[in-house]
Order: C-alpha cells, then sequence, then structure tokens
C-alpha cells in the first residue's frame, strides 16, 4: 500500500478544515412554523418526523409487551383475563410489525441518508414520500381507533376462519394494516427510482454504499410483496364483515389459501424488517473498523438474494398443516439458501475486522451484539427449516424465541447502533458515550434473559399465544419476564441519554467518528439544499487506506 | 442535456432525468397493481380447480356478448388514450384533452355496461357467499363463483372509477396547455395506468365469461 | 449422553422411538449452532483487541477477499445445512407416513376441547387412550377454528382444519400419562385446550376398549328401560348429568369447584341473582339455564366473554333436563353441613386439586 496524500480532504477530525462544529444554519431551523413542518418535502425532516412517530410505535409495542410478561409471571391469571390478553399479544405483534419494524430504519435513516449518500438534493419524489408519512399516520389512526374500541384478538397473523368468526372488531386493525401497507409500497417505491436516476457523477452501482444495496433489496419486497399482503387483509375484512365464504369452509372456501397468501407476504416481510438493518450494521462496522469491506460484492449481492429467496420460502410456515412432503421438501430446501446468504454477510462482517483500527465505542458495541445474535437467531431459523425439528417447535415458545433474536436481536439492535452512528449528524449533538455503553450493556443482557429462557420453553413443549400454563413452564416464564425488565430498562436509558442530549450535548463537528461514509461529506446537522457544494466522489466509501492510488485497484 | 425548464423539479439534473424516474416509478406501481390482482387470480385458480363443474356452470349464467362489448369498450379506450399521448408531444393539446375525453366516455359506457350486468345479478340471486340464493344451480362452490366474479369485477371496477378520476385531471391540464413538447410525462404515465386497467380486464373476460 | 443433553435443553421425556430420534437431530443441530457461534464471536472478539485502534486516523490496508474465500463462506454453511435438512426430511416423511397396520383414532378439535373416536365406538373427550407398542393413526379435524393437536412427548404436531381431514401418527413405547396441548390459537380457552394421553399395555386395552363398548351397549338399553319404566330417582338423574356435562365438554369453561374460568362457575349457580353485561341482574332459575345453553349470547353475565357455542338442537330434552338437575345439585349449602364428607361430587381428572383420600 502506498501512501499519497488523498486527493480529496474528507471533512473530518483528522482533516481539520475550517468546517464549524454545530452549523447553525441547518435544516432543522432553516424554515419555521408547523406548517413547515406538516407540509414539509425535505426528505430530512420527513426522516425525523419517523424518527418521532416510530418511536412511539416502539413504545406502545413496548408497552404491551411488557403487559404481556407481566401476565405470564403466574401460571393463572394474573393482572388480566384470557381477552384482554389475547388483544394485547395480537395489538403487541400489529404495532410493533406494522408501525416500528417496517417502517423504522428505511423511513428514518432510508429517507435521511439515501440523498446524501448518493449526493443528491432529494429522493426523486418528494410529494409521494410526503404522502407515505401520511399514510402511515392515517393507517395508524385506523388502527389505534380499532384498539380503543374493543381490539381484535385474532393474533397478529389473522388467521382464518377464528378472524373471521371473532366476536372482537378486526376490520379496523386489518384496513389500519393495509394503510400502512400501502405507505410501505410508496417508500420502497420511492427508493427504487432515487437509487437508479439520482446517484451523483462517480457513485457506480459498484461504489455504492451498502446500506443502500440493503435497502433497494428491501424496497423490492415492498414493493413486490406488500400487494398481495394488501388483497388478502382486504379479503379477510370482507369476509369478515360480509360473509363471502373465500375463506370459509362451509361455503367452500379454503381457510389454507389464507396462510399461503399471508406468508407469501409475511415471509418476505421479515426481510424487509432486516435487510435494512443488515445494511446500517455494514455502514457502522466499516466506520468503526476504518476497514474497506471485506467483499463487497458479496455484501451487495448478498442482499438481493436474500431478497429473492426470501420469496420463495413462505411454504415453510406450514410444515404442520397437512402440507404434502414434496412441498414440505421443496420449501425446507428453499430456506437454507437464505441462511446461506446471512451467513456470507456475517462472515464477510468478521473479516473485515481483520487488520482494521477498530475503536470500541457505543456504536460498534451494537454490532458485535447484532452479529452474535444474528448467528444464534439465524441458526436456529435454519434448525426450523429442517421440518422434522418444525413439528415439534412450530407454533411454541420455541418460534417465539427465534424471531425474536432476528426481530429484537437484529432490527432492534441494528436500529440503535444506527441511531447511534448517525445521531451526531441528524442533531448536531454528540450523547453520552459512558451512558452508551451502559444502557448496550443493560440491553444485551436482557435480552438473553429474555429471550433464552424462551427457547428452553418451546423445547419443553408450551405453546405460544397462551394465557395459563402448566406449572413447570413457571421458573423459566419468570426468568424471561425478569430479562424484560432489564431489557426495558436499557432502552428507556437509550432514550433519557438521547433526549438529554439534545439540550446539553456537545456540537459534533461534521465528522464525529472520522468516517468516510459518503453522508458524511456534509455538515452536522445539514443545510436545507443538502450540501454547500456537490462533493467529488474520487474513491469508494469506506476507503481508508488514505491513498489517492487505491482508486486504481478498484 | 436540455435547457432548464420550469416543469424541471430542483432535485432532478434535467427533463429527461425527470421523465425516466417518472417512467419507472409507474412501472413499479403497475407491477404491484399486478400483485394487488394476483392474489385474487390465485384465489381464482385454486377453487376452479376444486369445483370445476360449478364454475363452468356459473359462468354460463353470465351474458358473453356483454363482456365481449366491455373488452371491445375497453380496447378502443387504450387506442384513445394513447392518440391522446401522441397529440400531445405533439402540443396538440386541445385535441390531446378531447381524445381523453372521449376516453373518459368510453369509460362511462363500461361501467354503465357493468351496472346492467350487477343489477341482472342481483336480481337473479347470483351473489356472492351467504347471500347467494339461485335456485338454478345448487353444485357446492356455486356461490364460490359468484365471491369470485364480484371481488374480481368489483376491484377492477374501482380501478376503472380511479383511472377516469386521473384521466380527467389530465384531461383538464391538457385543454389549459399544462403539457406539451418534451414534457409529456403525466400524460404518458397516466396512460399507462389506463392500459393496465384494460390487460387486466382482458385476462378477466375469458376466465369469468368464456371459459 | 442422550438424557444429559435432554435436560440441558429442557425437553420433555421422549415417548417413542421417534421422539429420540428427532432429539438425535436437534443435538447435532444445536451443538453446531454453539461451535459456530464460538468461533464467529471468538474470531470477532480477538480482532476487536488485537486490531484496537491506537491512534486516531489511523489508516488500513485494502484488503479483498479472494475468490476461495467466499466460495468457503457459502459452501460451508451450505453443506452443514443440507447436511440437517437431509437428516431431518426423512424423519418427517416418515411421520406423514403412517404404517398400513396402524389402529385409527378420529380427533376433532372443538373450542375447546377434544373429542376422541374409535371405529365401533367408544368416543371420548380430552382423554385418549392407546395401547403401548402398536402404531396410532390419528385422523383429525376441527368442528370450528383451526387448532393443532401437540404432544410435546411424542415431538408431534398436526393442524386441525375445519373442512379436512389431517393425518399424523406415532407408537408410545410404555405405559403412561402424557400431555396434549393445542398448539393454533384459538381464542379465549386456547390455554385452557388441554387433554391427556393415557398409554396403556395392550392387553389392558383391549380389554378396555371391550369394556367401553359394552357398557356403551349397556347404557343404551338402560337408557330404554328408564324410558320404559319411566321413573329415574333424583340421584340418577344427578349423575346422568355430571356424565352428560363432561361428554359435551361442558367442563372445557365451567367449573364446578367455584373457581371462575372462561365461563361461570356452576356452583352454587342455581337460584343465584348475577349481574349482566347490560347492567341489569338475573335469577339463575331453570328457565335461565336452559336459555343459556340453546342461546348462550342473550344474556350474558358481567366480567364473561359471549364465546359460549349454541346447543340448540345438539342436546336432546331429556338430557338438558340432567344437566339441569346437575347444576342444582352444586351447592354449597348441600355440601357444608356436614363438612367432614367433603364434596359429593367427583372432581374433573386433571382439572382442579386431586381430592384427598
Amino acid at each position: 500500500m502506498s501512501s499519497f496524500p488523498a486527493a480529496v480532504p474528507f471533512p473530518s477530525r483528522e482533516a481539520g478544515g475550517d468546517a464549524p462544529a454545530f452549523n447553525e444554519r441547518n435544516y432543522l431551523v432553516q424554515r419555521r412554523g408547523l406548517r413547515s413542518w406538516v407540509f414539509t418535502l425535505d426528505h430530512k425532516r420527513i426522516g425525523v418526523i419517523y424518527l418521532v412517530l416510530t418511536s412511539l410505535g416502539f413504545l406502545l409495542g413496548g408497552i404491551y409487551a411488557m403487559l404481556l410478561r407481566i401476565e405470564l409471571l403466574t401460571p393463572g391469571p394474573t393482572i388480566m383475563d384470557a381477552m384482554s390478553y389475547n388483544k394485547t399479544f395480537t395489538l403487541h405483534g400489529v404495532v410493533m410489525i406494522f408501525l416500528f419494524m417496517i417502517p423504522a430504519i428505511p423511513g428514518i435513516f432510508g429517507n435521511f441518508f439515501i440523498p446524501l449518500m448518493i449526493g443528491a438534493r432529494d429522493v426523486a419524489f418528494p410529494r409521494l414520500n410526503l404522502f407515505s408519512v401520511y399514510l402511515y399516520l392515517l393507517g395508524a389512526g385506523i388502527a389505534l381507533y380499532g384498539m380503543i374500541h374493543g381490539g381484535a384478538d385474532t393474533g397478529w397473523t389473522f388467521y382464518t376462519p377464528y378472524s373471521t368468526t371473532t366476536i372482537t372488531k378486526v376490520w379496523p386493525i386489518l384496513l389500519g394494516a393495509f394503510v400502512l401497507g400501502m405507505g410501505s409500497i410508496v417508500t420502497g417505491l420511492n427508493f427504487i427510482v432515487t437509487i437508479h436516476t439520482l446517484r451523483a457523477p462517480g457513485i457506480t452501482w459498484m461504489k455504492m454504499p451498502l446500506f443502500l444495496w440493503a435497502l433497494y433489496a428491501t424496497s423490492v419486497i415492498q414493493v413486490l410483496a406488500t400487494p398481495v399482503l394488501g388483497i388478502t387483509l382486504l379479503l379477510t375484512a370482507v369476509e369478515n364483515v360480509f360473509g363471502f365464504g373465500i375463506f370459509d369452509p362451509a361455503r367452500g372456501g379454503d381457510p389454507i389459501l389464507f396462510q399461503h397468501m399471508f406468508w407469501f407476504y409475511s415471509h418476505p416481510a421479515v426481510y424487509i424488517m432486516i435487510l435494512p438493518a443488515m445494511g446500517a450494521i455494514t455502514e457502522v462496522l466499516c466506520a468503526f473498523a476504518r476497514k474497506n469491506i471485506f467483499g463487497y460484492k458479496a455484501v451487495a449481492f448478498s442482499s438481493l438474494g436474500i431478497a429473492f429467496v426470501g420469496f420463495f420460502t413462505w411454504g415453510h410456515h406450514l410444515f404442520t398443516s397437512g402440507q404434502s412432503t414434496v412441498d414440505a421438501g421443496i420449501f425446507g430446501v428453499l430456506s437454507m439458501f437464505v441462511g446461506i446468504f446471512t451467513a456470507i454477510k456475517v462472515f464477510n462482517w468478521t473479516a473485515t475486522l481483520y487488520k482494521g483500527s477498530i475503536s470500541f465505542q457505543t456504536p460498534f458495541a451494537y454490532v458485535v451484539a447484532f452479529i452474535f445474535f444474528l448467528i444464534f437467531g439465524g441458526m436456529t431459523g435454519v434448525a426450523l427449516a429442517t421440518v422434522s425439528l418444525d413439528v415439534h417447535w412450530q407454533d411454541t415458545y420455541y418460534v417465539v424465541a427465534h424471531f425474536h433474536f432476528i426481530m429484537v436481536g437484529g432490527t432492534i439492535t441494528g436500529f440503535l447502533a444506527a441511531l447511534h452512528y448517525w445521531w451526531p449528524k441528524i442533531t448536531g449533538k454528540t450523547y453520552s458515550e459512558k451512558w452508551g455503553l451502559v444502557a448496550a450493556v443493560f440491553i444485551f443482557l436482557g435480552f438473553n434473559f429474555t429471550f433464552i429462557p424462551q427457547f428452553l420453553l418451546g423445547n419443553s413443549g408450551m405453546p405460544r399465544r397462551y394465557y395459563s400454563y402448566p406449572e413447570r413452564f413457571w421458573p423459566l416464564n419468570v426468568a424471561s419476564s425478569a430479562g424484560a425488565s432489564v431489557l426495558a430498562l436499557g432502552f428507556l436509558m437509550v432514550a433519557a441519554y438521547l433526549l438529554l442530549s439534545l439540550k446539553y450535548g456537545k456540537p459534533a463537528g461534521p465528522n464525529p467518528w472520522g468516517s468516510r461514509g459518503y453522508e458524511w461529506n456534509t455538515l452536522s446537522p445539514p443545510p436545507e439544499e443538502n450540501f454547500l457544494e456537490q462533493p467529488a466522489y474520487p474513491r469508494a466509501p469506506h476507503d481508508y487506506t488514505d491513498a489517492a492510488a487505491a482508486e486504481g485497484t478498484r | 442535456m436540455s435547457a432548464p425548464s420550469e416543469h424541471v423539479a430542483h432535485h432532478f439534473p434535467d427533463l429527461p432525468t425527470q421523465a425516466h424516474a417518472a417512467r419507472l416509478g409507474m412501472w413499479l406501481f403497475l407491477a404491484t397493481e399486478i400483485l394487488l390482482f394476483a392474489g385474487l387470480f390465485t384465489a381464482y385458480a385454486l377453487y376452479r380447480m376444486l369445483y370445476p363443474s360449478a364454475f363452468h356452470g356459473a359462468s354460463q349464467l353470465i351474458e358473453t356478448s356483454m363482456g365481449a362489448l366491455n373488452t371491445a369498450v375497453l380496447i378502443t379506450s387504450s387506442l384513445t388514450v394513447a392518440l391522446a399521448y401522441h397529440f400531445s408531444r405533439q402540443s396538440r393539446g386541445k385535441l390531446a384533452a378531447a381524445l381523453l375525453g372521449i376516453t373518459l366516455l368510453l369509460g362511462l359506457v363500461f361501467l354503465m355496461v357493468k351496472y346492467v350486468e350487477y343489477s341482472h345479478h342481483f336480481h337473479e340471486g347470483h351473489l356472492p357467499g351467504r347471500f347467494y340464493r339461485y335456485p338454478g344451480l345448487t353444485v357446492p362452490g356455486a356461490s364460490m363463483f359468484w365471491t369470485m366474479y364480484f371481488l374480481m369485477t368489483g376491484l377492477h371496477g374501482i380501478h376503472v372509477v380511479a383511472g377516469m378520476g386521473v384521466l380527467a385531471w389530465l384531461a383538464v391540464g391538457s385543454w389549459r396547455g399544462s403539457y406539451g413538447g418534451a414534457y409529456t410525462s403525466p400524460i404518458e404515465v397516466g396512460g399507462m395506468y389506463w392500459h393496465l386497467v384494460d390487460l387486466v380486464w382482458i385476462f378477466l373476460f375469458p376466465l369469468l365469461y368464456l371459459i | 449422553m442422550n438424557d444429559l443433553m435432554r435436560r440441558l435443553l429442557f425437553l420433555p421425556e421422549q415417548g417413542s422411538a421417534y421422539a429420540r430420534q428427532v432429539d438425535s437431530l436437534h443435538y447435532f443441530v444445536i451443538t453446531m449452532t454453539m461451535l459456530g457461534f464460538v468461533g464467529v464471536a471468538t474470531a470477532v472478539l480477538v480482532f476487536a483487541i488485537r486490531y484496537r485502534r491506537r491512534q486516531e486516523g489511523e489508516s488500513t490496508p485494502h484488503v479483498e477477499p479472494r475468490t476461495i474465500h467466499e466460495v468457503l463462506f457459502v459452501g460451508g454453511p451450505l453443506a452443514l445445512f443440507l447436511l440437517w435438512f437431509a437428516i431431518g426430511y426423512p424423519l418427517f416423511v416418515r411421520l406423514q407416513t403412517p404404517p398400513k397396520e396402524a389402529m385409527d383414532v378420529y380427533v376433532m378439535g372443538k373450542k375447546w376441547m377434544w373429542k376422541f373416536s374409535y371405529a365401533g365406538g367408544p368416543n371420548g373427550v380430552d382423554t385418549l387412550y392407546v395401547p403401548a407398542g402398536r402404531p396410532v393413526r390419528l385422523l383429525i379435524t376441527s368442528r370450528d377454528v383451526i387448532h393443532s393437536f401437540y404432544m410435546p412427548a411424542f415431538r408431534l404436531k398436526q393442524d386441525a382444519v375445519p373442512g379436512r381431514y389431517t393425518q399424523t401418527w406415532f407408537q408410545a413405547d410404555k405405559p403412561g400419562r402424557y400431555e396434549i396441548f393445542c398448539a393454533e390459537y384459538c381464542g379465549v380457552g386456547h390455554s385452557a385446550m388441554l387433554g391427556h394421553l393415557v398409554v396403556m399395555a395392550p392387553a389392558e386395552f383391549d380389554e378396555w376398549l371391550a369394556a367401553s363398548r359394552r357398557s356403551r351397549v349397556a347404557e343404551v338399553d338402560a337408557a330404554q328401560d328408564s324410558g320404559q319404566r319411566d321413573s329415574s330417582p333424583v340421584t340418577t338423574l344427578v349423575e346422568q348429568g355430571r356424565r352428560l356435562a363432561s361428554v359435551y365438554g361442558c367442563f372445557a369453561c365451567h367449573t364446578v369447584d367455584g373457581t371462575p374460568h372462561i365461563g361461570p362457575t356452576w356452583l352454587d349457580l342455581y337460584l343465584r341473582r348475577d349481574p349482566l353485561e347490560d347492567g341489569t341482574s338475573v335469577v339463575a332459575d331453570e328457565a335461565y339455564l336452559t336459555e343459556s345453553m340453546m342461546d348462550p349470547r342473550a344474556k350474558i353475565v358481567k366480567g364473561f366473554q359471549p364465546v359460549m357455542p349454541t346447543f340448540q338442537g345438539r342436546i336432546p330434552g331429556p338430557e338438558v333436563a340432567a344437566i339441569v338437575e346437575f347444576i342444582k345439585s352444586l351447592r354449597t349449602s348441600t355440601v357444608h353441613p356436614e363438612p367432614t364428607k367433603g364434596p359429593n361430587y367427583e372432581l374433573i381428572p386433571g382439572r382442579g386439586p386431586v381430592p384427598k383420600p
């Protein structure tokens, strides 16, 4: 490696420079008044609005989760009756998935950073972008109306014929999820077009930050899978209200058809939730290891691979439904391939650390936690796809633990890594590093204490969605509830010090981490027009060789 | 690169890029629409396989000529919308608006024919699920045909109405001369949407009326 | 080794050869998972320490993978995962292919109970009797929503789907008593939809089956006799009511020991004044009890959900009377005057505490 001076100085600590520590003329204050927020077309403000809204969604879903864990502290009734419990787990699932998991990372960090990472002024369709926020609000409003006026007790999977015959009011939740799905489609469509048409000169497909590859793959799933969920939810609502009989065995309908159509969306939806987190983790990992990613193409194409194969694995949710052995075999093998693509990412991330310059700060702590959880969550998922083990585990707490390892251990950990990494860029302030690490430890330990007992509960045969349970499941349930309170405490700490940093945090400077991701090429917080002058992109993102000649090797 | 135009949004470098983005966005949107209908087509395929004789019997009860008329109406309307785009590119906004108006009228004819068909089915009791009360066909699965019929044509009908709304808006804009020359992508993408509505019907017609 | 792993993983006992085979796969899979986890975790931590940042703004070498790296990254896990599948899938195929000589038991899920029927009788609720050492095929369906028949000790689960039959099979090793759960969410009583599998020695089972069939014939005879004689003492009617309540699955939701469950308890129910959902109240006399069986949603007692199915047309008149007589007999005033004697009714096996001898 030769050592030529850098051709283009990055505005980072090492480059010094005359950039202000806090950009007073930034997107947050350049326009004032409520109208400037309600009708904003600025992708950065829309990202911030998503941050506020999805955080509220997470809070609501978290409250439901804690209620569930309190109820399960004793084998019999604890704080609520069976019907309330059933409604609570339904709403926990619906709120967490549709109000947080799916919109959070694309809505917040996708909106905020896609244009910054490709050197653009905005996303391709700013009005559609604002429209997606309103769809989110409308969908959340309809769903909230449904929660207040009765709530549904179907589970977030809405399996027929239970969901079409239940005495609770299901249609508002279905309609709310449908509208939220439309918002998700709009966001995905916008991202794909943006990435295709608005990349600045010099940013080729193979020089794109890997976060964008992940979001691109996510968007493809959003655009192609969500409509199927839309029609499925509409049909269920129609069935629920009018009784057309499409899923009703008494009228010749097939309830298993619902499951196929539902999982055709909802399995890829898992990758809608995890892929953006994988992308964000890649960025944070490279920045804190000061290393180019090991195997750029492998990581980029594995995102597309997950998106593609993810469409053909939905049948593994139906192994015990009376599916033929041929179908089960095909879906089982295909499910293994999703595991392969995830494994590629894990190995490449690990190899990236080799010969790096690793700074173990809060965002990197979440990266490490993410890799740990993803291996375990991923491999338990592959174990489920071995078909015969699934027969024992299907619909038990094992499945619950597995997908919480991916959703909480993966997506939320990735979300927190991204939030801590980009917080200085979004707000221009730094948070307390000490409290950041303390909270990360709480979350790491609390998470393990919550969900490892659930694996064991599943092994010992406790089915999910059980309001009461035989006493032999008691100790593990108490352990899980105890872990959940530690986890909740960790999240509250994060919320507290981040909010405090808005007022008391030190100015961050344009690039506090010394990162060479493209999005750091501007002031913190960025001005409304993103860049004061169009930056040049002579080398790949996260190239820390300090050698201009390194360009030639690409 | 073309000269900066009043139609280019601030974040696009030039008009062709913007038009390309609009076209790409519409193609993606059409993909979502196709997958929306795909759910219904899947259900149709399954139930047709389960109840072949009921589906065959029930489809005899639909007047094929009405469906054929509607097919012709929609295909003609696709032609007029394509012509509107053609003339819009030549900056003949008024002519384009007139053609869009004809498209709108054809859409209206389609809906009227559909209304006649629906009222006939309502009268005869050709109704979905628990509302089914047609005595002439009592094999299992007969009501499922009408469930599929009303869901598929109903969802398509909603799309026709939405498409007519878009076309009306475009017709007004075109009459006022908002589009023309290099800036015609609103009419182009609106026309693409209308073609999709047409295309879905071309699949519905044989599935429900012919086989 | 088997026993150690089983306890470490909190797995229930193994009721069949199939359960032991699936568990072996389980041990293999979890061991590989742990090894993979430890391997990667060690690498991450070692790199994090070995290559920790020593000064700000260090430059690092540009490292690109060679093809062999990526091939290994793909090939290693792929081979492992396919091996898992190659072991697991044949087991699943075996589970889906009952032997020809298997004995058939029809299983019907229903909110919230399991009904078991043997060809040629008898029928039972919530307790499945099978012989040890013989294959048993279960033909499973549902009356209302989707349930799932789950026996953890046999690592066996099969959905009960309304409108179709699914099948699975097992062969129990030795006599014993095992849990049956419902694993597919089915409403308020989902977690109370418990059953038991009782495995008997083959000879004992044959005897039980023959005896049940005889007593079923005797019951039918007795019913005809009592109809002819037209004089049944109240005590017999109460006993008949208790038995009928068990057959119709009333005890899935109603207790007779005073604890609230999905439905109101029957203890002291007769002539009790209960507040209703609409604010009024009702006295539980014969008329109300009968109405509640025929049109359960007409008057809902406060604090309960309208989830009871109607029994209109499913219980003949004399049987309704018997059940009402049974409910009338459940009064603490009739129990408590002589506290030493304890309850004068039998508790349902598996629900509530076992009475002391």
